[in-house]
Protein backbone atom coordinates (compact mmCIF):
# COMPACT_ATOMS: atom_id res chain seq x y z
CA UNK A 1 0.00 0.00 0.00
CA UNK A 2 1.12 3.57 -1.11
CA UNK A 3 1.95 6.15 1.81
CA UNK A 4 1.28 9.73 0.74
CA UNK A 5 2.59 12.50 3.09
CA UNK A 6 3.09 16.60 2.59
CA UNK A 7 5.83 18.81 3.63
CA UNK A 8 5.16 21.88 4.64
CA UNK A 9 7.45 22.91 1.64
CA UNK A 10 4.84 21.61 -0.51
CA UNK A 11 7.15 18.58 -1.64
CA UNK A 12 5.16 14.95 -2.06
CA UNK A 13 6.73 11.53 -0.59
CA UNK A 14 4.97 8.27 -1.48
CA UNK A 15 6.27 5.27 0.61
CA UNK A 16 5.54 2.10 -1.25
CA UNK A 17 7.49 0.26 1.90
CA UNK A 18 10.64 -0.08 0.51
CA UNK A 19 11.32 3.32 -1.13
CA UNK A 20 10.22 7.20 -0.97
CA UNK A 21 9.71 9.30 -3.99
CA UNK A 22 9.86 12.58 -3.84
CA UNK A 23 8.05 15.56 -6.31
CA UNK A 24 6.59 19.10 -5.45
CA UNK A 25 2.73 19.50 -5.47
CA UNK A 26 1.00 20.95 -8.05
CA UNK A 27 0.62 24.21 -5.96
CA UNK A 28 4.54 24.49 -5.70
CA UNK A 29 4.86 24.02 -9.30
CA UNK A 30 1.95 26.74 -10.29
CA UNK A 31 4.03 29.19 -7.54
CA UNK A 32 7.79 28.48 -9.06
CA UNK A 33 6.69 28.91 -12.96
CA UNK A 34 8.42 26.99 -15.74
CA UNK A 35 11.08 25.05 -14.88
CA UNK A 36 14.74 24.72 -17.06
CA UNK A 37 16.74 23.13 -15.38
CA UNK A 38 17.18 20.54 -12.73
CA UNK A 39 20.13 19.71 -10.23
CA UNK A 40 19.80 16.38 -9.02
CA UNK A 41 22.01 14.45 -6.56
CA UNK A 42 23.59 11.49 -7.57
CA UNK A 43 22.43 7.97 -6.73
CA UNK A 44 23.54 5.45 -3.81
CA UNK A 45 24.48 9.43 -1.34
CA UNK A 46 23.26 9.07 2.06
CA UNK A 47 21.60 12.65 3.26
CA UNK A 48 20.64 13.36 6.19
CA UNK A 49 17.42 15.27 7.17
CA UNK A 50 17.63 18.84 5.41
CA UNK A 51 20.41 18.83 3.00
CA UNK A 52 19.96 20.37 0.12
CA UNK A 53 19.39 17.59 -2.55
CA UNK A 54 17.89 19.36 -5.24
CA UNK A 55 17.84 22.53 -6.86
CA UNK A 56 15.51 23.55 -9.21
CA UNK A 57 15.40 26.56 -11.62
CA UNK A 58 12.63 28.27 -13.03
CA UNK A 59 12.27 31.00 -15.14
CA UNK A 60 11.82 33.63 -12.15
CA UNK A 61 14.64 31.89 -9.74
CA UNK A 62 16.03 28.91 -7.87
CA UNK A 63 14.70 26.78 -5.42
CA UNK A 64 15.88 23.86 -3.26
CA UNK A 65 14.43 20.35 -2.30
CA UNK A 66 15.76 19.48 1.19
CA UNK A 67 15.91 15.52 1.94
CA UNK A 68 13.00 15.43 4.05
CA UNK A 69 14.38 12.39 6.24
CA UNK A 70 17.63 10.50 6.74
CA UNK A 71 18.66 7.81 4.33
CA UNK A 72 19.76 7.57 0.96
CA UNK A 73 19.04 7.77 -2.72
CA UNK A 74 18.49 5.07 -4.36
CA UNK A 75 17.46 6.58 -8.00
CA UNK A 76 17.04 9.96 -9.61
CA UNK A 77 14.49 10.85 -12.53
CA UNK A 78 16.29 10.47 -15.54
CA UNK A 79 13.79 12.40 -17.61
CA UNK A 80 14.45 15.20 -15.86
CA UNK A 81 17.82 16.32 -17.57
CA UNK A 82 16.41 16.72 -20.83
CA UNK A 83 13.11 17.46 -20.18
CA UNK A 84 13.21 19.59 -16.75
CA UNK A 85 9.71 21.05 -18.19
CA UNK A 86 8.36 17.63 -16.90
CA UNK A 87 8.36 19.79 -13.24
CA UNK A 88 5.84 22.17 -14.56
CA UNK A 89 3.97 20.02 -16.31
CA UNK A 90 3.34 16.79 -14.43
CA UNK A 91 4.69 17.26 -11.30
CA UNK A 92 2.76 14.49 -9.30
CA UNK A 93 3.63 12.17 -12.00
CA UNK A 94 6.57 12.34 -14.32
CA UNK A 95 8.35 14.85 -12.58
CA UNK A 96 9.39 13.69 -9.76
CA UNK A 97 13.00 14.51 -8.91
CA UNK A 98 14.17 10.67 -6.66
CA UNK A 99 13.96 8.31 -5.02
CA UNK A 100 15.24 7.38 -1.15
CA UNK A 101 15.87 4.73 1.28
CA UNK A 102 14.79 5.96 4.60
CA UNK A 103 16.68 5.39 7.32
CA UNK A 104 13.13 4.92 9.88
CA UNK A 105 10.11 4.92 7.69
CA UNK A 106 8.33 6.15 10.62
CA UNK A 107 10.28 9.74 10.04
CA UNK A 108 7.25 9.77 7.73
CA UNK A 109 4.86 10.10 10.58
CA UNK A 110 5.92 14.10 10.81
CA UNK A 111 4.34 14.94 8.07
CA UNK A 112 0.74 16.03 6.57
CA UNK A 113 -1.84 13.98 5.21
CA UNK A 114 -3.61 15.10 2.10
CA UNK A 115 -6.44 16.80 3.89
CA UNK A 116 -3.75 18.65 6.57
CA UNK A 117 -2.15 19.36 3.45
CA UNK A 118 -5.18 21.23 1.36
CA UNK A 119 -5.73 22.93 5.16
CA UNK A 120 -2.38 23.69 4.56
CA UNK A 121 -2.34 25.97 1.32
CA UNK A 122 -6.02 27.29 2.28
CA UNK A 123 -4.76 28.61 5.67
CA UNK A 124 -1.72 30.39 3.28
CA UNK B 1 6.71 51.13 2.77
CA UNK B 2 4.50 53.87 0.28
CA UNK B 3 1.67 52.44 -1.67
CA UNK B 4 2.08 50.75 -4.83
CA UNK B 5 0.86 52.68 -7.81
CA UNK B 6 -1.32 51.20 -10.08
CA UNK B 7 -1.22 51.62 -14.18
CA UNK B 8 -4.52 52.47 -15.71
CA UNK B 9 -4.38 48.84 -16.75
CA UNK B 10 -4.18 47.32 -13.13
CA UNK B 11 -7.82 46.09 -13.63
CA UNK B 12 -7.48 45.07 -16.85
CA UNK B 13 -4.75 42.87 -15.63
CA UNK B 14 -5.72 41.18 -13.03
CA UNK B 15 -9.22 40.59 -15.00
CA UNK B 16 -6.78 38.01 -17.45
CA UNK B 17 -5.34 36.38 -14.06
CA UNK B 18 -1.99 38.23 -13.98
CA UNK B 19 0.48 37.56 -10.73
CA UNK B 20 0.99 41.28 -9.92
CA UNK B 21 4.43 42.37 -7.85
CA UNK B 22 5.92 45.34 -7.29
CA UNK B 23 8.18 46.94 -9.58
CA UNK B 24 9.90 50.37 -9.16
CA UNK B 25 7.39 51.57 -7.10
CA UNK B 26 4.31 50.32 -9.28
CA UNK B 27 2.27 47.10 -9.09
CA UNK B 28 2.76 45.19 -12.10
CA UNK B 29 1.97 42.11 -14.11
CA UNK B 30 4.62 39.62 -13.93
CA UNK B 31 3.62 36.96 -15.91
CA UNK B 32 -0.42 36.01 -16.62
CA UNK B 33 -1.93 31.99 -16.97
CA UNK B 34 0.63 31.29 -19.77
CA UNK B 35 3.70 31.53 -17.94
CA UNK B 36 6.97 33.13 -18.35
CA UNK B 37 7.96 30.79 -21.15
CA UNK B 38 5.03 30.61 -23.45
CA UNK B 39 4.52 34.70 -23.09
CA UNK B 40 8.44 35.22 -24.12
CA UNK B 41 7.89 32.50 -27.37
CA UNK B 42 4.29 34.24 -28.26
CA UNK B 43 6.05 37.53 -28.23
CA UNK B 44 9.01 36.19 -30.95
CA UNK B 45 6.34 34.46 -32.80
CA UNK B 46 3.21 36.65 -32.60
CA UNK B 47 2.58 39.80 -30.88
CA UNK B 48 2.98 40.58 -27.38
CA UNK B 49 1.07 43.47 -25.47
CA UNK B 50 2.79 45.05 -22.69
CA UNK B 51 1.55 47.83 -20.04
CA UNK B 52 4.28 50.07 -19.58
CA UNK B 53 2.44 52.53 -18.24
CA UNK B 54 5.07 52.63 -15.33
CA UNK B 55 7.61 54.66 -17.44
CA UNK B 56 8.11 57.93 -17.27
CA UNK B 57 7.30 60.33 -19.79
CA UNK B 58 8.42 63.85 -20.41
CA UNK B 59 8.08 66.63 -22.68
CA UNK B 60 10.72 69.45 -23.32
CA UNK B 61 9.46 72.20 -24.60
CA UNK B 62 11.20 75.87 -25.65
CA UNK B 63 10.67 78.62 -23.46
CA UNK B 64 8.83 81.87 -25.02
CA UNK B 65 9.97 82.30 -28.66
CA UNK B 66 12.09 79.70 -28.90
CA UNK B 67 11.88 76.25 -31.23
CA UNK B 68 13.26 72.81 -31.48
CA UNK B 69 17.30 74.29 -31.81
CA UNK B 70 16.71 75.32 -28.24
CA UNK B 71 15.70 72.07 -27.00
CA UNK B 72 17.87 70.02 -28.72
CA UNK B 73 20.76 71.77 -27.68
CA UNK B 74 20.19 72.35 -23.93
CA UNK B 75 19.88 68.44 -24.31
CA UNK B 76 22.94 68.08 -25.80
CA UNK B 77 24.58 69.50 -22.25
CA UNK B 78 22.63 66.54 -20.56
CA UNK B 79 23.48 63.70 -23.04
CA UNK B 80 26.38 62.83 -25.43
CA UNK B 81 24.26 61.57 -28.16
CA UNK B 82 23.67 63.92 -31.50
CA UNK B 83 20.01 65.80 -30.40
CA UNK B 84 20.51 68.76 -33.31
CA UNK B 85 21.33 65.80 -36.08
CA UNK B 86 17.66 64.14 -35.00
CA UNK B 87 15.18 64.64 -37.60
CA UNK B 88 11.50 65.29 -36.75
CA UNK B 89 9.80 62.33 -36.40
CA UNK B 90 12.73 60.43 -35.23
CA UNK B 91 13.65 58.79 -31.79
CA UNK B 92 16.94 58.21 -31.05
CA UNK B 93 18.62 55.97 -27.65
CA UNK B 94 20.45 57.91 -25.14
CA UNK B 95 21.57 58.29 -21.59
CA UNK B 96 21.90 61.01 -19.16
CA UNK B 97 26.04 60.84 -17.98
CA UNK B 98 26.93 62.13 -14.52
CA UNK B 99 30.43 63.86 -13.63
CA UNK B 100 32.22 60.91 -14.07
CA UNK B 101 31.18 59.38 -17.21
CA UNK B 102 28.67 57.03 -15.29
CA UNK B 103 25.27 56.64 -16.72
CA UNK B 104 22.35 58.19 -14.54
CA UNK B 105 19.76 56.49 -16.70
CA UNK B 106 19.12 55.54 -20.23
CA UNK B 107 16.47 57.03 -22.45
CA UNK B 108 14.40 57.44 -25.80
CA UNK B 109 14.85 60.74 -26.89
CA UNK B 110 11.97 62.02 -30.03
CA UNK B 111 12.07 65.09 -32.29
CA UNK B 112 8.35 65.98 -32.35
CA UNK B 113 8.82 69.57 -34.09
CA UNK B 114 8.65 71.79 -31.37
CA UNK B 115 9.40 69.89 -28.51
CA UNK B 116 11.12 66.52 -27.72
CA UNK B 117 9.29 63.66 -25.99
CA UNK B 118 11.29 61.38 -23.47
CA UNK B 119 11.16 57.92 -22.39
CA UNK B 120 12.80 57.00 -19.19
CA UNK B 121 12.92 54.56 -17.21
CA UNK B 122 10.37 53.93 -13.77
CA UNK B 123 12.68 53.46 -11.28
CA UNK B 124 14.97 56.40 -12.11
CA UNK B 125 12.29 59.13 -13.27
CA UNK B 126 12.58 61.24 -10.01
CA UNK B 127 16.27 61.29 -9.93
CA UNK B 128 16.30 61.92 -14.20
CA UNK B 129 13.51 64.85 -13.47
CA UNK B 130 15.74 66.76 -10.61
CA UNK B 131 18.84 66.02 -13.02
CA UNK B 132 17.38 67.78 -15.90
CA UNK B 133 15.76 70.49 -13.91
CA UNK B 134 19.24 71.55 -12.29
CA UNK B 135 20.61 71.43 -15.53
CA UNK B 136 18.73 72.45 -18.60
CA UNK B 137 15.92 73.60 -15.98
CA UNK B 138 16.29 77.63 -16.37
CA UNK B 139 16.81 76.68 -20.45
CA UNK B 140 13.57 74.62 -21.62
CA UNK B 141 10.33 74.07 -19.93
CA UNK B 142 10.62 70.55 -18.52
CA UNK B 143 6.89 68.78 -17.95
CA UNK B 144 6.30 65.44 -16.94
CA UNK B 145 3.47 64.33 -18.71
CA UNK B 146 1.27 62.98 -15.90
CA UNK B 147 -2.03 61.30 -17.33
CA UNK B 148 -0.12 59.27 -19.56
CA UNK B 149 -0.27 55.30 -19.99
CA UNK B 150 2.20 53.56 -22.04
CA UNK B 151 1.74 50.69 -24.19
CA UNK B 152 4.36 48.09 -26.29
CA UNK B 153 3.33 45.66 -28.78
CA UNK B 154 6.37 43.49 -29.90
CA UNK B 155 6.61 40.71 -32.35
CA UNK B 156 6.57 40.04 -35.85
CA UNK B 157 2.38 40.48 -36.03
CA UNK B 158 2.56 43.57 -34.20
CA UNK B 159 2.15 45.78 -37.55
CA UNK B 160 -0.70 43.58 -38.42
CA UNK B 161 -2.09 43.95 -35.80
CA UNK B 162 -1.72 47.03 -35.05
CA UNK B 163 -2.42 48.57 -38.75
CA UNK B 164 -6.03 47.32 -38.06
CA UNK B 165 -6.73 50.35 -35.63
CA UNK B 166 -3.56 52.61 -36.99
CA UNK B 167 -2.97 51.88 -41.20
CA UNK B 168 -0.11 54.82 -40.99
CA UNK B 169 2.00 52.50 -38.72
CA UNK B 170 2.50 50.48 -41.97
CA UNK B 171 4.55 53.25 -43.11
CA UNK B 172 6.92 53.67 -40.12
CA UNK B 173 10.30 52.22 -39.79
CA UNK B 174 12.49 51.47 -37.35
CA UNK B 175 12.59 54.51 -34.49
CA UNK B 176 10.06 56.44 -36.67
CA UNK B 177 7.81 58.62 -34.23
CA UNK B 178 4.38 59.79 -35.50
CA UNK B 179 1.10 61.29 -34.12
CA UNK B 180 -1.46 58.90 -35.08
CA UNK B 181 -5.51 58.67 -34.34
CA UNK B 182 -6.10 54.85 -33.08
CA UNK B 183 -9.72 53.75 -34.51
CA UNK B 184 -11.02 52.49 -31.26
CA UNK B 185 -14.51 54.09 -30.00
CA UNK B 186 -14.28 56.91 -31.86
CA UNK B 187 -10.69 57.77 -32.04
CA UNK B 188 -7.88 57.88 -29.34
CA UNK B 189 -5.02 60.24 -30.14
CA UNK B 190 -1.72 58.62 -29.68
CA UNK B 191 2.40 58.91 -29.97
CA UNK B 192 3.42 55.84 -31.86
CA UNK B 193 7.27 54.64 -31.96
CA UNK B 194 8.83 52.07 -33.93
CA UNK B 195 11.10 50.60 -31.22
CA UNK B 196 10.50 48.19 -28.12
CA UNK B 197 12.57 46.65 -25.78
CA UNK B 198 12.74 42.59 -27.22
CA UNK B 199 14.76 42.99 -30.34
CA UNK B 200 11.59 42.50 -32.46
CA UNK B 201 10.05 44.73 -34.82
CA UNK B 202 7.34 46.38 -32.91
CA UNK B 203 5.80 49.92 -31.66
CA UNK B 204 5.38 51.47 -28.27
CA UNK B 205 2.39 53.65 -27.71
CA UNK B 206 2.10 57.04 -25.90
CA UNK B 207 -1.76 57.76 -25.11
CA UNK B 208 -4.21 59.41 -22.99
CA UNK B 209 -4.36 57.41 -19.33
CA UNK B 210 -8.55 57.21 -19.49
CA UNK B 211 -8.26 55.81 -23.32
CA UNK B 212 -5.94 52.85 -22.49
CA UNK B 213 -7.83 50.34 -21.78
CA UNK B 214 -10.18 50.31 -24.49
CA UNK B 215 -6.95 50.35 -26.92
CA UNK B 216 -5.53 47.64 -24.63
CA UNK B 217 -8.83 45.23 -24.81
CA UNK B 218 -9.04 46.09 -28.81
CA UNK B 219 -5.51 44.63 -29.63
CA UNK B 220 -6.12 41.75 -26.89
CA UNK B 221 -9.17 40.76 -29.10
CA UNK B 222 -7.23 39.93 -31.86
CA UNK B 223 -6.19 36.73 -32.30
CA UNK B 224 -2.18 37.40 -32.32
CA UNK B 225 -1.85 39.20 -29.49
CA UNK B 226 -1.11 37.86 -26.46
CA UNK B 227 -0.59 39.77 -22.88
CA UNK B 228 2.90 39.95 -21.59
CA UNK B 229 4.14 40.82 -18.47
CA UNK B 230 8.03 41.68 -16.68
CA UNK B 231 9.00 38.64 -16.94
CA UNK B 232 8.87 37.54 -20.17
CA UNK B 233 10.05 41.22 -21.36
CA UNK B 234 13.27 40.18 -19.21
CA UNK B 235 13.74 37.43 -20.74
CA UNK B 236 13.55 38.92 -23.96
CA UNK B 237 15.66 42.10 -23.70
CA UNK B 238 18.74 39.69 -21.77
CA UNK B 239 18.03 37.50 -25.02
CA UNK B 240 18.11 41.05 -27.59
CA UNK B 241 21.34 42.04 -25.46
CA UNK B 242 19.41 44.94 -24.02
CA UNK B 243 20.18 46.50 -20.70
CA UNK B 244 18.49 46.89 -18.17
CA UNK B 245 19.18 49.89 -16.07
CA UNK B 246 20.25 49.17 -12.37
CA UNK B 247 21.35 45.82 -13.33
CA UNK B 248 23.46 46.35 -16.56
CA UNK B 249 23.97 49.68 -16.11
CA UNK B 250 24.18 52.42 -13.09
CA UNK B 251 26.23 55.58 -12.09
CA UNK B 252 28.92 53.75 -12.27
CA UNK B 253 29.17 51.97 -15.60
CA UNK B 254 30.24 54.54 -18.52
CA UNK B 255 29.10 53.93 -22.00
CA UNK B 256 32.07 52.77 -22.99
CA UNK B 257 32.64 50.19 -20.04
CA UNK B 258 28.53 49.37 -21.01
CA UNK B 259 29.83 48.62 -24.76
CA UNK B 260 27.28 51.21 -25.50
CA UNK B 261 29.34 53.38 -27.56
CA UNK B 262 27.44 52.52 -30.30
CA UNK B 263 24.85 55.33 -29.41
CA UNK B 264 27.56 58.37 -29.10
CA UNK B 265 27.09 59.95 -32.68
CA UNK B 266 30.58 61.37 -34.46
CA UNK B 267 29.84 65.08 -34.13
CA UNK B 268 29.84 64.38 -30.28
CA UNK B 269 32.90 62.74 -30.17
CA UNK B 270 36.72 64.43 -30.64
CA UNK B 271 36.79 65.60 -33.80
CA UNK B 272 32.86 66.17 -34.08
CA UNK B 273 31.76 69.33 -34.97
CA UNK B 274 29.95 69.39 -31.39
CA UNK B 275 32.37 67.31 -29.58
CA UNK B 276 31.78 66.99 -25.58
CA UNK B 277 29.97 69.74 -23.51
CA UNK B 278 28.51 67.21 -21.62
CA UNK B 279 28.81 65.96 -18.00
CA UNK B 280 31.84 63.17 -17.88
CA UNK B 281 32.96 64.06 -21.50
CA UNK B 282 36.53 63.90 -20.45
CA UNK B 283 36.21 60.35 -19.00
CA UNK B 284 34.36 59.29 -22.15
CA UNK B 285 35.85 60.55 -24.98
CA UNK B 286 38.95 59.79 -23.29
CA UNK B 287 37.61 56.21 -23.14
CA UNK B 288 36.64 56.10 -26.47
CA UNK B 289 39.76 56.43 -27.99
CA UNK B 290 42.05 54.56 -25.45
CA UNK B 291 39.38 51.77 -24.36
CA UNK B 292 38.03 51.32 -21.00
CA UNK B 293 39.45 48.85 -18.03
CA UNK B 294 36.36 46.78 -18.30
CA UNK B 295 33.29 45.78 -20.47
CA UNK B 296 30.25 44.44 -20.20
CA UNK B 297 29.97 41.30 -22.37
CA UNK B 298 27.84 38.55 -23.84
CA UNK B 299 28.11 34.96 -21.57
CA UNK B 300 26.95 31.40 -22.20
CA UNK B 301 27.25 29.34 -19.21
CA UNK B 302 27.74 25.70 -20.74
CA UNK B 303 25.58 23.11 -19.29
CA UNK B 304 21.66 23.93 -18.14
CA UNK B 305 22.38 25.88 -14.86
CA UNK B 306 21.52 29.51 -15.08
CA UNK B 307 23.88 32.32 -13.75
CA UNK B 308 22.16 34.77 -12.48
CA UNK B 309 23.03 38.16 -11.22
CA UNK B 310 25.44 38.31 -8.84
CA UNK B 311 26.96 34.92 -10.17
CA UNK B 312 30.93 35.54 -9.58
CA UNK B 313 33.15 35.03 -12.60
CA UNK B 314 36.95 33.99 -13.07
CA UNK B 315 39.16 33.22 -16.01
CA UNK B 316 38.84 29.43 -16.32
CA UNK B 317 41.19 27.49 -14.74
CA UNK B 318 42.84 29.70 -12.04
CA UNK B 319 41.80 29.20 -8.48
CA UNK B 320 42.05 32.63 -7.75
CA UNK B 321 39.40 35.33 -6.64
CA UNK B 322 36.99 36.94 -9.32
CA UNK B 323 37.33 39.48 -11.30
CA UNK B 324 33.75 40.00 -12.61
CA UNK B 325 30.13 39.53 -12.33
CA UNK B 326 27.03 38.72 -13.99
CA UNK B 327 24.42 41.09 -14.03
CA UNK B 328 21.85 39.46 -15.78
CA UNK B 329 21.26 36.49 -16.34
CA UNK B 330 18.60 33.79 -16.63
CA UNK B 331 17.05 31.35 -19.31
CA UNK B 332 16.60 32.38 -22.78
CA UNK B 333 13.49 30.16 -24.31
CA UNK B 334 13.75 31.11 -27.62
CA UNK B 335 17.91 29.85 -27.36
CA UNK B 336 16.68 27.50 -25.15
CA UNK B 337 19.77 27.70 -22.85
CA UNK B 338 20.98 29.95 -20.37
CA UNK B 339 22.09 32.96 -21.48
CA UNK B 340 23.61 36.06 -19.32
CA UNK B 341 25.43 39.03 -19.36
CA UNK B 342 27.89 40.39 -17.03
CA UNK B 343 31.47 42.57 -16.43
CA UNK B 344 34.77 41.73 -17.00
CA UNK B 345 38.44 43.39 -17.28
CA UNK B 346 38.67 44.66 -20.92
CA UNK B 347 41.51 41.61 -20.94
CA UNK B 348 38.81 38.65 -20.54
CA UNK B 349 36.44 40.53 -22.86
CA UNK B 350 37.07 38.90 -26.19
CA UNK B 351 34.71 36.41 -27.78
CA UNK B 352 34.98 33.19 -26.82
CA UNK B 353 37.45 33.99 -23.84
CA UNK B 354 36.48 31.03 -21.65
CA UNK B 355 35.59 32.03 -17.84
CA UNK B 356 33.97 30.13 -15.23
CA UNK B 357 31.40 31.22 -12.95
CA UNK B 358 30.28 30.01 -9.36
CA UNK B 359 26.95 28.59 -9.22
CA UNK B 360 25.99 27.23 -5.39
CA UNK B 361 29.45 27.00 -4.54
CA UNK B 362 31.09 24.97 -8.03
CA UNK B 363 32.32 26.97 -10.49
CA UNK B 364 31.24 26.21 -13.90
CA UNK B 365 32.47 27.06 -17.46
CA UNK B 366 30.97 30.41 -19.24
CA UNK B 367 32.39 31.58 -22.16
CA UNK B 368 32.02 35.08 -23.78
CA UNK B 369 30.07 35.22 -26.32
CA UNK B 370 29.10 38.09 -28.89
CA UNK B 371 25.37 40.25 -28.32
CA UNK B 372 22.73 39.94 -29.14
CA UNK B 373 21.82 36.22 -28.53
CA UNK B 374 18.92 36.57 -30.72
CA UNK B 375 19.32 38.73 -33.76
CA UNK B 376 17.47 41.76 -34.12
CA UNK B 377 14.76 42.16 -36.21
CA UNK B 378 14.04 45.34 -36.80
CA UNK B 379 12.24 46.73 -39.73
CA UNK B 380 14.91 49.66 -40.86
Amino acid sequence: MLIVKYTPEHEWLEYNGEVVTVGITEHAAEQLGDVVFVELPEEDTPVTKGDEVVVIESVKAAADILAPMDGVITEVNPLLEDEPELVSKDPLGQGWFFRMKPNDPADLDQYMDEAEYKAHIAGG
Amino acid sequence: MAELKKTPLHELHVGLGARMVPFAGWEMPVQYPAGVMAEHRHTREAAGLFDVSHMGQVAIRPQGGGGWEDVAAALETVLPQSVLGLKEGRQRYGFLTNERGGIIDDLMFANRGDHAFLVVNAARAEVDLAHLRRMIGGKVEIEPLAGRALLALQGPKAEAALARIAPGVREMRFMDVRALTLDVVGGVPALVSRSGYTGEDGFEISLPADRAEAVARALLEMEEVAPIGLGARDSLRLEAGLCLYGNDIDETTTPVVAALEWAIQKPRRRGGARAGGFPGAEVILDQLETGAPRRRVGLLPEGRAPMRQGTPLRPEGTAGSPVGSVTSGGFGPTVERPVAMGYVPTSLAETGTRLEGEVRGRWRPVVVADLPFVPHRYRR
